[in-house]
């Protein structure tokens, strides 16, 4: 509908983002060569950089991004089949709705990181207390989008179908899931963000591997360059996750056709 | 074959629960026969009950007492192979192109593929939209829209067509060169349709009867014969035949209509105080 508007608007919409990161990296390359701020609080950006090579190359680096992406994997895979699952029996029930979608609504409002440090303790150190932090995020924005998906299926949608003489699976297969689809991806989307962002935080807290846990390890032994290049790659591999789950998304949003 | 196509026999309707304040009687003890092979209008007063008519005939609502039947039988549920039914919001698939929603619709009545192939091709040619059929309904306009779900009604064939308010959302103009596409298609193929309309001149233009509402609960009050053969062109809506049809069938309307709406403001008053 807005094919006219759509490039011009994205083409802008790059440029801001775009000036914002030269903008940021800018500031730190001045603030840094300036001597304003301590180089081990914040060390010089060309610092970062030149270390970024070598910590790619690491073997280190190499089992802790391994380990990370397991965790988000395993995360997003149990969250993604309970809440497919979820809110689909959910969604398809006016009644279920006004029971459970409030109450569901209620607890993804509570800030979850509250139970970081139960989850550790009651899944220990290792990926399992990631996995289940991630999965229990990850949860919250899938089962909600499923909700919303099919219970938005256009009534008149349905009884066409049933009039046509459509069976129950070609009701859900042809009606439903394409209806669905757009608002169910959108939350399977969220969900891989937020998966991620709740494994790296509990390696942050406690852990014996992955990116969250070697950046505080760096932090503690005062090796602040390989630190910052750690954040850079992370922010880096998070922005590649949410290119790949955008692509994905807007991909599924164009098999269903233009709207 | 037996002469009446379709019938309702004493049959009576409400939403809400009897005794509350939400109760609301939509039909009482309506009987009303549909011919083999005529085109019936159903026309009356807003929420006289004529479209909860048109979906008992469809089984999309079932009737509180009396029986509904088509082709000699009870409706029980959905008859995809002998009745088709076209919706007020055209009801197109918006995630398939014009040419798969009528392929589709003709998998789910069962129809094998490279015949619906055809049949879809056809429909689409009947009604002008041969170029655009790999278009999404989004890309076509209410007209086009409404002309594709009238395709895929008609690539259904069945015998019976029941439509609510097809035309409801179009303007003026497009709605009498739709009606005159409709009635052209229908001298040549001999269904038996039934259409709700708010629009006397729809009404006269494409009916072969008209049955006349009265205020709600609805009650058939009279029925108007549209004596003159298909297909109509547009100049019959400008004769003095046409007026005068018009002009009887709003007589037989309008005092129903004053009565629907001293009663819907009657109502809002109640409600208020």
């Amino acid at each position: 509908m807005n094919d006219a508007a759509a490039p011009a608007g994205n083409g802008q919409g790059r440029l801001v983002q775009l000036l914002f990161y030269v903008a940021v990296l800018a500031g730190w390359y001045a603030v840094t060569r300036a001597g304003l701020v301590n180089p081990i609080v914040l060390p010089p950006l060309d610092k970062v950089l030149a270390a970024i090579p070598g910590v790619v190359a690491s073997a280190q680096f190499g089992a802790d991004l391994a380990t990370t992406l397991f965790e988000v994997f395993c995360a997003f895979v149990l969250a993604a089949v309970a809440g497919l699952l979820v809110g689909y029996v959910v969604g398809r029930s006016p009644r279920r709705i006004a029971e459970y979608e409030p109450l569901l609504s209620a607890v993804y409002a509570v800030p979850l990181v509250l139970f970081f440090p139960l989850f550790v303790l009651f899944f220990g150190l290792g990926i399992a207390s990631k996995v289940a932090i991630g999965a229990a995020i990850a949860f919250f924005p899938i089962v909600l989008n499923t909700i919303a998906g099919f219970a938005n299926v256009n009534p008149v949608h349905l009884a066409a179908a049933r009039l046509m003489g459509a069976s129950p699976g070609q009701i859900m297969r042809h009606v439903m899931v394409p209806s669905a689809l757009p608002v169910v991806t959108t939350g399977l989307r969220m969900g891989l963000i937020v998966a991620l962002l709740g494994c790296l935080g509990t390696e942050t807290i406690a852990a014996t591997g992955g990116l969250g846990y070697r950046m505080v390890a760096l932090a503690e032994l005062m090796d602040t360059v390989e630190e910052y290049a750690y954040i850079v790659l992370i922010i880096v591999i998070a922005a590649l996750l949410n290119a790949l789950a955008g692509w994905a998304e807007a991909r599924a949003h164009r098999l269903m056709g233009a709207r | 074959m037996p002469e009446i196509a379709m019938s309702a026999r004493g049959v009576s309707h409400a939403y809400g629960v009897p005794g509350s304040a939400s109760h609301v009687a939509t039909l009482d003890d309506v009987s009303l026969d549909v011919r083999r092979g005529e085109l019936l209008a159903l026309i009356g007063p807003s929420g006289c009950g004529k479209t909860t008519l048109l979906n008992m005939f469809a089984s999309l609502v079932r009737p509180l007492r009396g029986t509904i039947e088509v082709d000699g039988q009870p409706v029980t549920g959905p008859m995809p192979r002998k009745v088709a039914f076209v919706f007020q919001e055209h009801a197109l698939f918006p995630w398939n192109t014009i040419r798969d929603n009528i392929g589709l619709a003709l998998k789910f009545q069962g129809v094998a593929k490279p015949e619906a192939a055809e049949r879809a091709a056809h429909a689409l040619e009947a009604v002008g939209l041969a170029d655009f059929a790999d278009h999404f309904p989004g890309q076509l306009s209410g007209g086009m829209k409404q002309r594709a779900s009238l395709a895929r009604a008609l690539s259904l064939d069945t015998e019976f067509i029941l439509m609510d308010e097809p035309f409801a959302a179009l303007d003026e103009q497009t709605r009498i060169v739709l009606g005159e596409d409709l009635s052209a298609l229908l001298s040549r193929t001999r269904k038996t349709i039934v259409f709700v309309t708010h629009s006397l001149g729809e009404a006269v233009l494409l009916a072969d009867r008209v049955a006349i509402f009265s205020a709600r609960p609805g009650r058939i009050t009279g029925i108007i014969d549209i004596d003159e053969p298909h297909p109509r062109r547009s100049q019959f809506a400008t004769s003095e035949k046409f007026n005068r049809l018009r002009g009887d069938i709003f007589g037989l309307l309008h005092d129903e209509i004053r009565k629907s709406i001293d009663d819907s403001v009657h109502r809002r008053s109640g409600a208020a105080a």
